[in-house]
């Protein structure tokens, strides 16, 4: 189907679901439960940011996941391209569409240039240089085109750039007739709207900005299954095989690097133009090489070089660091009145590093523990339970297999 | 005019005069083989032949045209394949995406983006790449993760690779160092195949004279950078010159 084989369709039809009843996948707890307060994560913010996110990682294992190269600073990307769609918002309209467009083209010749320069040297140099870049971006953002005084004010600095009253929006309006600053939309349909459905004492919520974002992951994650299983694909892998024999075998590496570096430079545009369509407001922060950072760490978590994998590993970064800033010390005095009072505190008292503003701690424990026990990722995690769950089943072949790789069980 | 001249070449590192004056014509579809003892430039002439090395001075013609300054993916797509002395392939692709590659590079040039086409698609590739595995009996092999080869059949797979380009120039760098004995017997038969079937021009350096002397036609004799003597491999064995500065010891 859709021009893929039998497996890739099942892939993409199971994330398709899973993002289309992601509202009601991500709910499972009744409307205010103290379990949903704390392990719910269907509202649109946290969504949107899920598939966002989702979309970013992709692009990215475009690059790092076939060709090798660790870009480690794709958070320039999606830094220029949220400026971009706000610049959009602010001289154009309110409209996503040419917004995003912007981002990506943006995105994209600022791939160019980046990549152009950098993919002169391979392995850690390479990163080095990209990073570099991306650092460099991020001051250039960050003061020297942001300062609110000068004429030339690209970024606004430290504040960020914003929508205000008094932009031009030659396509829109500058102001809604109540005043305030016109809100983004889909051809009329507001980011922001959202349709709730009460079932029992379960809340769903259904937020247009949520499903314009996942319709649009999935149109990337498409295309980047078909990339995979294209000869540009197997080229890119050859450059992360073996470069040497790809130029004696009269390949030119560098204009598959290039191309591949400049698709998922687009990708991450993309998601920054997607961030900024949901909450028009862009600051250089976007472009911190810890944001770079976090793509890498995204992008293993999951499983570098598979298919779903990106997805899974931005789901999981976004969904722990949700669950464990909301823990705070009441929560867990909640959680363990259960022990005596001596004991509840002590434990309170170590566990409190560990949440709230401490879960960078817990986020990278699990991260440590999911490269040393998977290193494959979360994808490794999965396979692993299906062949758990396929020896289970009594067939004879298998089952001689079980018993010889785990005599324990 | 041989298909491959190499005339007057120069190459110095720092006071080492690695290659001098060095002259030399391959004819077209002969298998001429370059020896010598170590250090006297075998190895620093063939870079120079791939565009891995610019001589100093002096000048390389394939077929008429210089191949000195192009990048090593532009002297391939001339026609000259290289082989080299560990087995350069693609360890983490399947034999049959290994084939493939070299295909895909001799019908669209150095780069072009397929980034939406599927490879199963690639109807006549496929063919191609399912062919040539099974001339080289590795058809059984073509899902297996090619770096979990043997030594002899990455050699094998590597050769195929480079023939299924059908270049005019096979250039092989000591092609069975390292090899069991059996494996070298299997490469030296599957050159004497490939010599046999095609058209097609062999340059081959080499330590082991068994090979040496079973494969090549031409003989050239490197010695501390220049050519000692070229002759037929009956010729050479008995050559004075040649037993005192190579064969003395070993022969």
């Amino acid at each position: 189907m859709f021009g893929l084989n039998q497996k890739d369709t099942r892939l993409f039809l199971i994330v398709a679901a899973m993002t289309l009843l992601a509202p009601f996948i991500l709910n499972p707890f009744p409307e205010g439960t103290a379990m949903a307060q704390m392990f719910n994560a269907g509202y649109p913010d946290l969504m949107q940011r899920f598939v966002i996110f989702g979309i970013l990682v992709i692009g990215f294992n475009i690059l790092f996941g076939l060709t090798g190269y660790l870009s480690f600073g794709h958070a320039a990307f999606l830094g220029v391209g949220s400026y971009a769609a706000v610049w959009m918002f602010k001289l154009v309209g309110m409209n996503v569409v040419p917004a995003i467009l912007l981002s990506m083209v943006v995105a994209g010749l600022f791939a160019l240039l980046i990549g152009y320069v950098s993919l002169r040297r391979s392995g850690i140099y390479f990163s080095i240089l990209t990073l570099a870049f991306a650092q460099m971006s991020y001051n250039l953002a960050y003061s020297v085109l942001g300062n609110p005084a000068s004429n030339f004010n690209l970024t606004n600095g430290e504040t960020g750039l914003q929508l205000l009253l008094d932009d031009p929006r030659v396509l829109g309006e500058s102001v809604t007739a109540d005043g305030s600053i016109p809100v983004t939309n889909f051809f009329g349909i507001a980011m922001r709207d959202s349709f709730n459905l009460e079932i029992g004492g379960w809340l769903f919520t259904f937020n247009a900005g949520y499903y314009l974002a996942g319709i649009i992951m999935l149109i990337s994650f498409y295309i980047s299954i078909r990339i995979f299983r294209s000869p540009f694909g197997m080229m890119l892998r050859a450059v992360k095989s073996n470069q040497q024999r790809m130029n004696y075998t009269g390949l030119s590496s560098r204009p598959y690097t290039l191309a591949a570096f400049v698709i998922s430079g687009i990708y991450a545009g993309l998601a920054g133009g997607l961030l900024s369509s949901m909450d028009p407001l862009a600051g250089a922060e976007r472009m911190h090489w810890t944001a770079s950072g976090e793509i890498v760490i995204m992008a293993i978590l999951g499983g570098v070089g598979t298919l779903i994998g990106p997805i899974l590993g931005a789901g999981f970064n976004e969904y722990f660091k949700n669950i464990l800033s909301k823990i705070n010390d009441e929560v867990l005095h909640q959680w363990l009145s259960f022990m005596p009072d001596g004991l509840e505190n002590a434990f309170v008292g170590v566990l409190h590093f560990f949440v709230g503003k401490g879960w960078h701690l817990s986020l990278g424990l699990l991260f440590m523990m999911v490269i040393i026990f998977l290193p494959g990722g979360l994808v490794e995690g999965g396979q692993r339970l299906a062949r758990l769950f396929r020896r289970r089943r009594p067939s004879d072949d298998d089952s001689q297999k079980s018993a010889q790789s785990t005599p324990a069980e | 005019m041989g298909i491959l001249e190499v005339k007057n070449v120069n190459k110095r590192f720092g006071g080492l005069q690695a290659l001098g004056d060095v002259n030399l014509s391959v004819a077209e579809n002969t298998v001429h083989a370059i020896i010598g003892p170590n250090g006297a430039g075998k190895s620093t002439l063939l870079n120079c032949l791939i565009g891995k090395l610019i001589p100093d001075t002096g000048s390389v013609l394939f077929d008429g045209e210089s191949v000195l300054g192009r990048k090593p993916f532009e002297i391939c797509q001339m026609g000259i394949s290289r082989v080299f002395q560990t087995p350069e392939i693609f360890g983490e692709l399947s034999v049959l995406e290994n084939m493939m590659i070299p295909i895909f590079a001799k019908r669209d040039g150095a780069f072009r983006m397929q980034a939406l086409s599927s490879t199963a698609g690639e109807r006549d590739v496929l063919e191609q790449a399912e062919h040539m595995l099974e001339s080289l009996n590795m058809a059984d092999k073509r899902h297996m993760h090619s770096a979990a080869m043997s030594r002899g059949d990455k050699r094998r797979l590597e050769i195929g690779m480079c023939l299924s380009q059908n270049p005019r120039l096979l250039l092989l760098d000591e092609p069975t160092a390292g090899m069991a004995r059996a494996d070298t017997n299997n490469t030296i038969d599957l050159l004497k195949q490939i010599k046999d079937e095609r058209d097609i021009t062999i340059a081959i350096i080499e330590h082991d004279m068994h090979v040496v002397f079973s494969l090549a036609e031409r003989i050239t004799v490197l010695a501390q950078g220049s050519p000692l003597v070229e002759d037929t491999p009956e010729k050479i064995k008995g050559h004075p010159k040649v037993r005192e500065a190579y064969l003395g010891e070993t022969a």
